[in-house]
This record gives structure tokens, C-alpha cells and sequence, in this order.
């Protein structure tokens, strides 16, 4: 067996968590999120988190799982409007909220993990998003600096797996779990499937094993489905 | 006569050519895609990452790993494509979309948006909104002429926190067609009985005739 894979969420996260840390968490709503590990981390009771996710979860799944247990100090995130909770301890103040432009936050963890510092956006420019960060003309055009983002972890959602860590995702549940991917100092993913070697074409592979440095098959995933809609067909 | 929801979705329809990529916003702009002619190839992306949406799953199609930014459910297309956001949004800020339709709560004269927080209340996020009008080729704002309290939305200055500064081409209302110009706000067309008067009764932004 290879030395990434581990049995479940709280083996894999075994030794990586500490209050205070920065989580890189994967997912956009509830669609690709890494449900296992959001539970483990619960369990575990870690906190004074700051955590880089495009969405908040909702009050009783994902993220909001970790904002009922007061377990998360601040949140970077570009939109939050599915979750009661969140908006409680937002407006008792006791929950930072950092918003960042969705193309900025994915922006900023691709760079983050590419080894790039900062980078010049049009994104935000002569917006309160623009305030206390520096502007560069380039070409005429007036650009606003983001930096890159990196975390001490980043929890990944993704389909299939081999054992070496290379990885698949599917549909839009690929979202921000391949940039986060990258972004983390240590890259834990939870795969529905874990396949041996040479099972994936490498060809069709999502994000290669360089990024991986755990994984594991979670059992039963929920999937929730945030806004159920459906036509006659 | 002002135009009905559909009628102002039918008009802004309009605005899409055949092989335009495009970002509709969350709202009465998505419902534009229900009145594109059918031997029109229009591509739509959603930028939670795809492009070729489909319409809505029936029952047994519901996938919860298909969803559209809305976080809605949805279905592919034989023109899909999945990628993940640093590449959808590589798409939107590289203005490799022709054309985003947004909602807007306030629009000013001199094309500066704002649609995505009111202070005070509950501030839930610019999601892409920011991206999208600082990076698609054109933007149209889809929405009520007038707010519920009848204050007008086309105005010389936003006093809501802005989405961009100078960022609207053209905005499409009950009452017609816009476009950001010289001047102020031209008027490209009336909706049928509509006059010039009834509009600038209704904004405060400079109406240009011309």
C-alpha cells in the first residue's frame, strides 16, 4: 500500500491540526465539498480556524457544521448568503469574514500555489475591495494587487483516486478543489473511489500526485443538493 | 405600453449572435436562455465551472455534482465542458466571454454598477459579479426601471457600494433599451407607447435622445 493512502478522515488528518491554522476548503455550495473531513475536523474540536472557502456551507451541512461548533475565527469567502448561522455570529461579531471576488479567491490560491506572491487584476478596482491594496497602470488600464493565498491544509473533495494520488473530479464538483489542491501546505483528499495504479488514464487525470500527500476513500457520501430543481422532462 | 418580464427576457435576448459565449446572472437574467431561437448557437457558462449548460434535470437526471452557479441542478449538453475556477474565471478575466446580463440594484450615468450589497443589511457577497464586469467584452444589466418604492435605479452617481466602476454597455428595463454614452444614458429604444418624458420622469440620470 502506498504510504499516502490512509483508512478514513481522522486517520488522514492524524498530526496536521492545530488551533489557529489556515484550512484551504474545496467545493462551491455544497457540490464538491470534502464532507468526511469537515466531520473530523469537528471531532476533533480544533479551532480559531481561518478558512478560504468560495461558500459557507448551510446551517446543519458543510462548513456551517464548523461554524455551530465556534470552531472557525474568521472566513475568506466570496459568497455567503445560504447560512443563518453564519449570519449570526457575523453580525455579534464574533466571526471576521474576509469577502474576496470568486475569481480573486481562485485567482489567488492557483498563484498561491504556483509560487507566485501577488498578481495584477482588474477585479475590484473602484470598489471598497480596492481599499488599503496597492494599484499599478499597466497599458492605460488601472490593475489592483492580490496576493497569492496558501494554506496549512487544504481538504479536497474529489471522484476517483489512485493510490499514488493521482486524481479525478467530476462535473462541476472539480470547482475550487483543484486550485486549493495546490495551495496547501499539506493536500489531504478525500476520493468516493480509490483505484490502483494505472486504472486513470494519465491523460485524463484532473491534478497529478505531486499535490497529494494523503488519501483516502470516504464511505457513504451524503452529496447533499442545496437547490433541488427539476422540469417535467 | 412598458414590456412584461418576458418581453424585457425576449428583448434582451436580442443582444446574443450565434457563437457568442455567455454569463447570465442569478434571477430574471437567467430566464433570457428561455427565449434564444432555436438555430441559434449560444454557449452558456456558469462560472462554478462549465460551459454548455443545460436546462433543468427531470427527477431521475438530478445529479448533485451538475450544478449551475445558482447552485441549482442542472444538465449537460453534448457541447459540456467541466473545468474548475481558477480556469472559469482565467475565462471571464481574460475576456474570453462576449457577452454577462446582470441584475443591478443601481446603475449611474456614467456606467459604474452596483448590485451586490446595501449597507446595513446582511451583506452576503459579490460571488463573481466582481469578475464578471471587470472581464467580459460587454456587459447588460437586465432589471426594473424603478426599486420597489419607485426611486429611480438609473442615476447620475451610485451611492450603493460599487460591483465596477465604468463597467455597463448597455441596460435593458420595462420601459427600454440604454446604452451608456457620451453624455449620459442614451436611449437605443422605447418599449411600445413609452415616451421620452415617461423615462426621464423615472431616472435621474441624463437621458440622451440622441
Amino acid at each position: 500500500m502506498s504510504k499516502k493512502v490512509y483508512s478514513d478522515a481522522k486517520s488522514a488528518l492524524d498530526g496536521l491540526l492545530h488551533d489557529g491554522m489556515t484550512i484551504l476548503a474545496g467545493g462551491f455550495g455544497l457540490c464538491g465539498i470534502p464532507e468526511h473531513m469537515i466531520l473530523a475536523i469537528r471531532d476533533s474540536g480544533v479551532k480559531d480556524l481561518t478558512i478560504a472557502s468560495n461558500n459557507a456551507g448551510v446551517d446543519d451541512f458543510g462548513l456551517g457544521l464548523l461554524l455551530q461548533t465556534r470552531q472557525v475565527k474568521k472566513m475568506i469567502s466570496s459568497y455567503v448568503g445560504e447560512n443563518k448561522t453564519f449570519e449570526a455570529q457575523f453580525l455579534a461579531g464574533e466571526l471576521e469574514l474576509e469577502f474576496n471576488p470568486q475569481g480573486t479567491l481562485a485567482e489567488r490560491c492557483r498563484a498561491g500555489g504556483a509560487g507566485i506572491p501577488a498578481f495584477y487584476t482588474k477585479t475590484g478596482v473602484g470598489t471598497l475591495i480596492a481599499e488599503g491594496k496597492e494599484t499599478k497602470d499597466f497599458d492605460g488600464q488601472t490593475y489592483l494587487m492580490e496576493r497569492g493565498l496558501t494554506g496549512d491544509l487544504a481538504i479536497i473533495k474529489a471522484w476517483k483516486g489512485d493510490t499514488v494520488g493521482n486524481v479525478v473530479f467530476r462535473k462541476t464538483a472539480r470547482n475550487f478543489n483543484a486550485p486549493m489542491a495546490t495551495a496547501g501546505k499539506v493536500c489531504v483528499i478525500e476520493v468516493e473511489e480509490l483505484v490502483e495504479p494505472g486504472e486513470l488514464d494519465p491523460d485524463g487525470i484532473h491534478l497529478p500526485s505531486i499535490y497529494t500527500h494523503r488519501i483516502f476513500q470516504g464511505q457513504d457520501f451524503e452529496k447533499r443538493i442545496e437547490f433541488r430543481t427539476v422540469s417535467d422532462g | 405600453m412598458a414590456w412584461t418580464r418576458d418581453e424585457m427576457c425576449a428583448r434582451a435576448a436580442l443582444e446574443l449572435e450565434d457563437g457568442f459565449y455567455v454569463n447570465l446572472g442569478i434571477g430574471m437574467p437567467t430566464k433570457v436562455a428561455n427565449f434564444i431561437p432555436d438555430d441559434m448557437d449560444v454557449n452558456f457558462q456558469s462560472e462554478n465551472g462549465m460551459l454548455g449548460m443545460g436546462p433543468f434535470p427531470t427527477d431521475n437526471e438530478v445529479d448533485a455534482d451538475l450544478i449551475n452557479a445558482g447552485k441549482q441542478t442542472i444538465t449537460e449538453t453534448p457541447k459540456s465542458v467541466y473545468f474548475d475556477s481558477a480556469q472559469s474565471f482565467a475565462m471571464i478575466r481574460g475576456g474570453h466571454i462576449n457577452m454577462s446580463i446582470l441584475g443591478a440594484l443601481q446603475v449611474a450615468e456614467n456606467g459604474d454598477l452596483a448590485n451586490w450589497m446595501i449597507p446595513g443589511k446582511m451583506v452576503k457577497g459579490m460571488g463573481g459579479a466582481m469578475d464578471l464586469v471587470a472581464g467580459v467584452k460587454r456587459v447588460v444589466i437586465l432589471m426594473d426601471h424603478n426599486a420597489k418604492d419607485g426611486t429611480a435605479k438609473l442615476l447620475k452617481e451610485c451611492n450603493l457600494p460599487l460591483t465596477g466602476a465604468a463597467v455597463v454597455d448597455d441596460i435593458i428595463t420595462e420601459l427600454g433599451v440604454f446604452r451608456i454614452g457620451d453624455g449620459g444614458v442614451h436611449i437605443s429604444e422605447l418599449a411600445p407607447d413609452v415616451t421620452v418624458d415617461e423615462v426621464r420622469d423615472r431616472s435621474e440620470a441624463t437621458i440622451v435622445t440622441q
